[in-house]
């Protein structure tokens, strides 16, 4: 037998056509695996764990055992293969910028995620006696304090389960003090930059809601707002630093105008990055707050929550602050519940969720704080107020900056579509930046600009990740002017090309069927 | 810069050379130049006083330490606490899965395109819901079991045009305190008794209580002190008068073993979702389950996800409806919610693969039997009296005294003994010698001998 001397081949071929690659007939590419979904990979008789066996007992389920259940297992091994690959169709900030305006797409530090899982904190029922639970305890006063602290505020009411949540708490609040006083009063007011659920959560609570127009250069009008005021209105909710960027530079004025008027000021906390450390609203005369620890203390996303959302109280709603929350008495920490409430806190307007809030989130949030501390929170801020300066300037010459004449903005930076070619949406600019590795930028929104592009790269973005998105955003920027129309159909290299909406839609599939059960429904 | 150089901080990739070009790009002579707009008697020119500086990872992880071994956890002790939150064994490979960055650090998934992981789990999600509760359609999820009760009574609301609800003297109290609270605002009637002590549930005086103002009746099931009743009979009654029965489950493993309320007539089924795949966790984050009959889809709160699509024909996944929701009909949303439970969300459907319906059944035969053996061995000890006839894992034991002092007394002995009913409802000292125990598969033998033991020292 004689030795093969050739090898493998080690130069490749020279490639002469390389976009036209040939299909697949798994349809992966391949890293990029498509994956069934488990309905069609699993089956009712595959489990991926195991038992020790149920001990042999007579049932006492009343009569009413159970029948089928349709519900597909995957073995351990397919289930790990199956969220892999699912995960890697997802874009996330540890794949790089996710300048969603408002969104406050930060690092998500991972000392975050492994003190939440300190069997101490995870490992611990809500219900446990109050002695078994001091640490869990002190970790929520503590991050109260913090809160409390960086916000110049009275207190703070903790369970809030995110910053919509919050928003209803600090509406119940207002309406509880209001009532107090006897005073019934039906009119909420919200600027139209507001995010929408400012009003939709005025309106669960039973108020009005009436606009508050903007000036042209992006704030609230302060003179429309003073001449609406009346015994009518009950609260103004007013985002600082705004949807368009920019501080609200009159918010002192109106909080005294409101308060002379025997109203309350909610202040919309999504923000907050773009001022910890640097500026208190209570200084600015806010009664209520909510802080999205999602946004500006880093707790994750999570693909759409949990968020967190606890609301710094002025002294005035203090008193009807919800249940439960969390006294130090001595060295001892009491959570007083309805069952202590009467004594000292008798005009709490209730309970809001079923438990104290989002522990998880808490550990998370104060991981998080402590490690930034007071001097690192306002280097926070002041990074990314300067991040979102850097890419307003460096691309105001190619995309309309309908406020960039008003002097800086904040933490984000606002375009609009005007100027784009015939046809050429801010979608089409969007879908560009997939394709250019990028998240998109908020679009739509606020609803003030036309085709708004609100970009927010928060601090922890390096100046090399700005600069390599600014590049992007000046390419798209310009070809949406030209008009060039491959980038209609853009984006090519993501998972999925532009899905139809509407046809989801006009025809909801909400849940999966079997294809011949899903043919006879038809 | 406004300070005198920066401070060295892990996450702040900028440095002082990157911070000094970018303000010369802006134009801007100092970092001060970017805060112009906000007033002088607001500005503050230093850092917040009293307040600690920045902290080292190994810093902040000792004090974290320190606070988490302040607690008794539900791992180091004999445990039997329920009402509403449940400790199960949750498999490794849950916890490695939802911390994959592109799971964990991902947003809602506005873009489609670039989402469609998040987004083909929440589809699996929502059917995996619907089976188990037994409906036709589920949402993305809400915050927790007693948020998405609340926001039940008001979709009942506006199905119904109707605002009379009546809750089950067997749902959770704190979910009842929730809807009180927001009731108060919303002007809804909620009509609702405490429980008492009796094997029977309260089914009969809902029945009776049903009129042609009613909205919905609100029922657990398994209920608060652990009971388990046909609802059929509620649904038809309910029915009959033109309204909705809304049914509450705290404990979706029980639906492992138990007819859910989706199949005898229940027209919402919500619950409480943290037993599979989220943990204990001090109470939160949890897990808001929400499912309905179809008709009612466009009434529903919350997200929620579609097949659909793309412009190549390839099947893929969005999120659907959205005229319901407050970012497009703002004060005319169906709910104010916006962020919803993803990463639980994704924990939960994890764990539901890995178990399937093979391993669900498993896991339920497992607690309803150990939960068996300890109620039978429990209500051997003098003064102890087994309330329930059915139960899942959960029952109630009367003692010969307030079992608020027993659990007390217990935890001092390092035995987590379950929840007096007095600290659940601690207006009505009727109850207060009841104590719920919950059994999971978490609990050994040499536990139901540790409570029986203790029990029995305490009460003697």
């Amino acid at each position: 037998m004689t030795m093969l001397k050739e090898g493998r081949p080690t130069a490749p071929v020279p490639v002469k056509d390389a976009h036209m690659a040939p299909a697949t007939v798994t349809g992966n590419r391949a890293l990029m695996l498509e994956e069934a979904l488990i309905f069609e990979i699993g089956s009712t008789d595959t489990t991926g764990v195991d038992f020790a066996p149920a001990p042999k007992v007579a049932s006492r389920l009343g009569g009413l055992e159970r029948r089928a259940i349709g519900l597909p297992g995957l073995s351990e091994q397919e289930t790990v293969r199956h969220y892999t690959r699912l995960s890697r169709q997802n874009y996330a900030i540890d794949l790089g910028l996710f300048p969603l305006g408002s969104c406050t797409m930060k690092h998500n530090p991972r000392l975050n995620e492994k003190v939440a899982r300190m069997p101490g904190f995870a490992d611990l029922h809500p219900l446990s006696p109050q002695s078994t639970v001091q640490g869990a305890l002190a970790v929520i006063h503590e991050l109260a304090e913090w809160l409390v602290t960086l916000t110049g505020m009275h207190s703070v009411a903790m369970s809030p389960k995110a910053g919509a949540h919050g928003e209803l708490c600090g509406l119940l609040a207002i309406r509880a003090a209001l009532e107090a006083r006897g005073d019934a009063r039906s009119v909420v007011l919200v600027p139209e930059s507001a995010h929408g659920t400012n009003p939709a959560t005025a309106a669960f609570c039973g108020y009005k809601v009436e606009d508050i127009p903007a000036t042209p250069e992006g704030r609230v009008d302060l003179a429309a707002l003073t001449a609406r005021l009346g015994p009518d209105v009950a609260a103004v909710m007013i985002t600082n630093p705004n949807t368009c960027g920019l501080f609200e530079r009159d918010l002192k004025t109106i909080s005294d105008a409101v308060h002379a008027a025997g109203a309350f000021v909610y202040c919309d906390g999504a923000n907050f990055n773009a001022i910890v450390g640097r500026v208190r609203p209570g200084d600015l005369g806010v009664d209520a707050m909510h802080i999205n620890l999602h946004k500006t203390f880093s707790t994750p996303h999570g693909g759409g929550g949990p968020g967190s959302g606890p609301v710094v109280l002025s002294e005035a709603l203090a008193p009807y602050a919800p249940l439960p929350f969390v006294e130090k008495q001595g060295d001892t920490f009491v959570l007083i519940e309805e069952e202590s409430a009467q004594d000292h806190h008798a005009g709490t307007f209730g309970r809001m969720v079923a438990f104290h809030g989002q522990m998880g989130m808490f550990t998370r949030a104060l991981a998080y704080i402590m490690s930034h501390g007071a001097d690192g929170l306002r280097q926070v801020a002041e990074d990314a107020v300067l991040n979102a300066n850097y890419i307003l300037r460096s691309l105001d010459d190619v995309l309309d900056a309908p406020f960039g004449g008003s002097g800086p903005c904040m933490h984000e930076a606002l375009f609009s579509d005007k100027g784009l070619a015939e046809g050429f949406t801010t979608l089409d600019i969007a879908k560009g930046l997939i394709d250019e590795g990028f998240h998109p930028m908020t679009m739509y929104f606020p609803l003030v600009v036309h085709g708004a592009m609100l970009v927010e790269p928060t601090e922890t973005e390096s100046k090399a990740a700005l600069d390599q998105f600014i590049m992007a955003l000046r390419s798209l920027a310009q070809r949406a002017k030209a008009g060039d129309e491959a980038l209609k159909g853009a984006p090519y290299h993501a998972p999925r090309r532009r899905l139809d909406e509407t046809l989801a839609a006009r025809k909801p599939v909400l849940t999966w069927e079997a294809p011949a059960l899903a043919q006879a429904a038809e | 810069m406004g300070r005198g150089g920066s401070i060295d901080m892990r996450y702040l990739p900028l440095t002082d050379t990157d911070r000094q070009q970018m303000l010369s790009v802006i134009g801007a002579a100092s970092i001060d130049d970017l805060f112009v707009d906000v007033p002088a008697e607001a500005r503050l020119s230093a850092k917040i006083a009293g307040l600690p500086d920045h902290a080292s990872e190994l810093a902040v992880e000792r004090h974290m330490g320190k606070l988490a071994r302040q607690n008794l956890s539900a791992g180091e002790a004999p445990f039997f606490l329920g009402a509403g939150a449940y400790r199960h064994h949750v498999p490794a490979s849950v916890d490695h899965l939802i911390q994959r960055g592109e799971f964990l650090t991902a947003y809602t998934p506005y873009q489609p395109e670039i989402a469609q992981g998040t987004l083909q789990v929440l589809f699996e999600f929502q059917t995996q819901v619907a089976r188990l509760l037994g409906c036709d359609v589920a949402n993305a999820s809400m915050y927790d079991g007693s948020t998405a009760c609340w926001e039940a009574i008001g979709m009942a609301r506006r199905i119904t045009k109707r605002s009379k609800a009546i809750l089950s003297s067997g749902l959770h109290p704190h979910y009842v305190s929730v809807a009180n609270t927001m009731a108060k605002f919303t002007g809804d009637q909620l009509l609702h008794d405490a429980p008492t002590l009796s094997a029977a549930t309260d089914i009969e005086a809902l029945i009776a209580g049903i009129d042609k103002d009613t909205s919905c009746v609100v029922v657990q099931y398994p209920d608060i002190l652990g009971r388990i009743a046909d609802l059929t009979p509620l649904a038809e009654a309910a029915h009959a008068a033109g309204a909705l029965l809304v049914a509450v489950v705290t404990e979706p493993v029980a639906l492992g073993a138990l007819v859910p309320p989706g199949e005898m007539g229940a027209d919402i089924v919500v619950g409480e979702g943290q037993s599979i795949g989220v943990g204990l966790q001090f109470g939160g984050p949890y897990l808001g389950l929400f499912a309905c009959k179809q008709k009612y889809v466009r009434q529903m709160p919350g997200r929620l996800c579609g097949e659909t699509v793309d412009a190549a024909g390839k099947r893929g996944f969005v999120l659907t409806l959205s005229t319901r929701e407050q970012h497009i009909r703002r004060e005319k949303a169906t709910s104010n919610i916006c962020t919803n439970s993803g990463l639980c969300a994704l924990a939960f459907s994890i764990h539901m693969t890995l178990l399937g319906e093979k391993g669900l059944r498993e896991l339920a035969a497992l607690n309803h039997g150990l939960a068996v053996q300890a109620a039978d061995r429990l209500a051997q000890v003098p003064g102890v009296t087994l309330l329930n006839d059915s139960f899942f894992n959960e029952f109630t034991l009367v003692l010969t005294k307030d079992a608020r002092e027993v659990v007390r007394s217990l935890a001092d002995k390092g035995v987590l003994a379950g929840v007096s009913l007095g600290r659940l409802f601690p207006q009505h000292m009727s109850v207060g010698n009841g104590l719920v125990v919950a059994v999971t598969e978490t609990v050994i033998a040499e536990d139901i001998e540790t409570l029986a033991k203790a029990l029995e020292e305490e009460l003697a």
